[in-house]
């Protein structure tokens, strides 16, 4: 036990403080032939990262397209898919397109939902889009006053009027649209 | 002397591994009688022992527990193939201890056939915990139901299984009641609903249950109804349209399970539903919201009423105020885990800092463990953490980007990690990130005296920094390295102390092989296991720092299921130096007063 220690404590006599060479931290005190080593694709990690920034905001922020180490930050695979699926789905999501269609229109359209944050807003975007005129929704009645209704396709493939459920629900369940002709759109406003 | 009888009373009041073993370093007939009686066996290295050693000693044993990869194998640092094969334990425990009762492994391959020896080779088989394993499919998992007549626990923690059909759950025959806990939230197939309801409802003493994702919400309140003693809860997707109907069914199950300590799962949150839980909150130890992927208002809502709670693991979409409330409310907590929602965003649009944590430190004064991953911290911050929580023993902290000094000072943070080692005196397990040099490493070398792990990353300056930690951390034993600028200087200057740890891991640093196979050939009593997948890797100077390398001490000399990247360095006899790396060689072995000639081929280690 002692034998081996002292044969291979040899670096004990070296005094490792005095080893030390003036430097910022950070700064590699490492030969370079060492540090530029033979090592073909592999990337040192000297490459990577921010060392100290001076500017504060280079410090708060790296650009978007930022080099990702490997196995860094050290969370879990799983973890990273889990929310990169959750990412997509947002991000396919956040594009929540449907395809809008107006009788008599020679071709269709197709609209983000997840712009809209109520039904004032989604008619007043189709208004703009279709350059046309709905009415205003009632709860009985439907749509008052104009020649167009704004209907859409749920989940179930059923044809429904828009405006009867609450907003999120709608969102999370609309298909399609359809912006019908009033004298078409009468069955559906009754009952 | 006590007659044996009362020797084996006391001993049965030691549970611990570590009572255990010194026990039996007290003399022979306490080390005789110890073995006889020891039931429970630890190995925290399965490189560490030979199988057969272990029989020998212990020959009454009734559960095993063996970890096999390094740490860093949890986020890709050790490659396929490395080792960590858990099947030569399983022939032999198999066939020396018939009464086993207990297996539990972690970060280790397990094969199908493995499983189906356990299946068929213990007649009183009674907990299988298999966490952060992979190699097994659904397979050996049917093979466990089918066979297993008196499981209590399967639990499936984080494996990665080849999942070739949920089919597998069904092969718990009608007769099988005896169902404690089942975590199966790790894997992802769809299991027959209706087999696992029929398993809960014939399973009352059932307590853990931990579905997968593919287990709709609107069948929980089903599964909660048929087991109302249910103590650890975790859900399935947690998602669906908004229905009154299933809404008031899942609340009201809720509010019926009046033994419900701990809740988990969540994925794919629908925030609607989250109220559904509110009943349960006040009774709640433990919430695992980290797959739920909703912002700060929703889960602030939740903990607030949380005024039991234990444990908590959140994303960071909690937000500072978010945990502002929990210092408030959760006037129990001890541990405190936050991870990143998204770990490789360029722009941070989450309002979680280090001031989250500094309001918790301050609300909870029994808080212990922290794992928090944020974008910025100071040595303020660090330091009031520090004076709050004295009591810390777990404290790891993550800063996203690497080498990020303090954001107010732009220091580095040596000077508030060495306030935590400091005041924390009790603290055993450390992971620091930011910008970190030398002095980090005097500072812990100084005060850290009870640290038994520590994970560094992208700090240092020169092999001083290891050099501190090496000779000043008198109970260290695992000690995980990457990305820092120490070499051959402080480990060789150390290697003593590294038969008395359980492993060293160092990758991407400046260790080179020389060192490494000196290291070896002094050693015996050290495996030291080059990692490194360069393809010019043999024609490499022996000066060159090693891609990776794992120290271990071991009994058991070196192992040989080694795949072709793996190194075990200065074993053989035929693991020479090339011309190059003579110089080196030189240098390394005059100091013995021996040098062999040698020759110009190099061969691996077997």
């Amino acid at each position: 036990m002692d034998h081996k220690k002292t044969t291979l404590d040899l670096f004990n006599n070296v005094d490792l403080a005095t080893e030390l060479t003036l430097g910022l931290p950070g700064t590699d005190n490492q030969p370079e032939i060492i540090k530029s080593s033979l090592s073909g694709n592999k990337r040192t990690s000297s490459e990577m990262g921010s060392s100290t920034c001076t500017d504060e905001n280079e410090s708060r922020f790296s650009p978007p397209t930022k080099e990702q180490v490997v196995g860094w930050p050290p969370v879990r695979s799983y973890r990273k898919n889990i929310l990169q699926v959750k990412k997509t789905e947002s991000e396919m999501g956040s594009g929540m397109y449907v395809k809008v269609s107006m009788d008599g229109a020679p071709y269709l359209r197709k609209l983000d939902l997840k712009m809209y944050q109520s039904y004032e807003e989604l008619m007043k975007g189709l208004q703009v889009m279709f350059k046309c005129i709905i009415g205003l929704y009632f709860e009985r009645e439907g749509y008052n006053g104009s020649q167009h209704v704004p209907t859409y396709e749920d989940k179930d493939g059923d044809w429904m009027l828009v405006g009867d459920v609450p907003w999120e629900m709608f969102i999370s369940s609309c298909k399609r649209l359809r912006i019908m002709k009033s004298c078409e759109a009468r069955g559906l406003g009754d009952c | 002397m006590f007659p044996e009888e009362v020797l084996e009373h006391v001993f049965s009041f030691l549970n611990s591994h570590t009572d255990r073993n010194t026990a039996s370093l007290v003399c022979k007939s306490w080390y005789e009688m110890e073995r006889w009686c020891r039931k429970r066996v630890f190995i925290g290295n399965c490189y560490a022992v030979n199988p057969r050693v272990v029989i020998r000693r212990f020959p009454e044993v009734k559960s095993v527990e063996l970890k096999g990869k390094p740490h860093f194998a949890d986020f890709n640092l050790v490659p396929e193939g490395w080792g960590g094969y858990v099947y030569p334990w399983i022939v032999e425990i198999a066939r020396a201890y018939p009464w086993l009762e207990e297996i539990r492994l972690k970060r280790m391959v397990v094969t199908d056939e493995c499983l189906e020896i356990v299946a068929k080779s213990f007649r009183n088989f009674r907990v299988l915990v298999l966490e952060s394993c992979e190699g097994f499919s659904t397979d050996g998992l049917a093979a466990v139901a089918a066979n297993c007549r008196n499981l209590r626990v399967l639990d499936l923690r984080e494996c990665e299984v080849e999942e070739l059909s949920g089919h597998w759950l069904s092969h718990f025959p009608d007769s099988f009641t005896s169902l404690e806990s089942l975590n199966m939230a790790c894997l992802g197939s769809e299991v027959s609903f209706s087999a696992l309801e029929r398993l809960v409802a014939r399973s009352p003493n059932l307590k853990t249950l931990r579905l997968n994702r593919t287990v709709p919400i609107e069948k929980l309140s089903t599964l909660l109804q048929r087991a109302p003693q249910l103590v650890d809860f975790g859900t399935g997707a947690y998602s669906a349209e908004i229905r009154q109907d299933v809404y008031s069914r899942l609340a009201d199950a809720f509010s019926r399970s009046k033994n419900l300590k701990s809740l988990s799962g969540f994925w794919d949150v629908t925030p609607a539903y989250l109220p559904a839980i509110y009943s349960v909150c006040s009774q709640l130890t433990s919430l695992n919201l980290s797959y739920a992927a909703t912002r700060s208002p929703d889960l602030t809502k939740i903990v607030s009423q949380c005024y039991n709670l234990q444990r908590l693991v959140v994303l960071d979409y909690i937000e500072d105020t978010g945990l502002n409330t929990v210092s408030m409310s959760c006037k129990d907590l001890r541990e405190l885990v936050v991870f990143p929602s998204d770990p490789f965003v360029g722009e941070v649009d989450v309002l979680l800092t280090e001031q989250g944590l500094v309001s918790v430190s301050q609300g909870c004064s029994k808080l212990q463990s922290v794992l928090y991953f944020c974008h910025q911290m100071s040595n303020s911050a660090l330091i009031s953490i520090s004076k709050n929580r004295p009591n810390l023993t777990c404290f790891r902290l993550c800063i996203i980007e690497p080498r990020v000094p303090d954001y107010v000072t732009h220091e580095p943070l040596d000077v508030g990690f060495g306030s935590i080692v400091e005041n924390c005196k009790q603290l055993t397990r450390l992971s620091m990130s930011g910008l970190l040099t030398d002095r980090v490493f005097e500072y812990i070398g100084t005060h850290a005296k009870n640290l038994d792990m520590l994970s560094i990353a992208f700090a240092g300056d020169s092999d001083l920094g290891l050099h501190h930690v090496l000779s000043g951390c008198d109970s260290l034993r695992k000690l995980e390295i990457r990305d820092c600028p120490f070499g051959d200087k402080a480990l060789l200057a150390n290697a003593s102390k590294l038969e008395k740890m359980r492993s060293l891991w160092m990758s991407s640093c400046l260790v080179s092989f020389g060192a490494c196979k000196l290291l070896g050939q002094k050693m015996p009593g050290l495996n030291v296991e080059v990692i490194d997948e360069r393809e010019n890797v043999n024609s490499l100077p022996e000066y060159v720092p090693v891609e990776k390398v794992y120290i271990y001490r071991t009994v058991s000399g070196q192992r040989f299921d080694t795949p072709d990247f793996v190194r075990i360095m200065g074993k053989d006899k035929d693991d020479l130096f090339s011309d190059k790396g003579l110089k080196v060689a030189v240098l390394f072995c005059s100091n013995f007063g021996t040098f062999r000639p040698c020759c110009c081929t190099r061969s691996r280690s077997l």
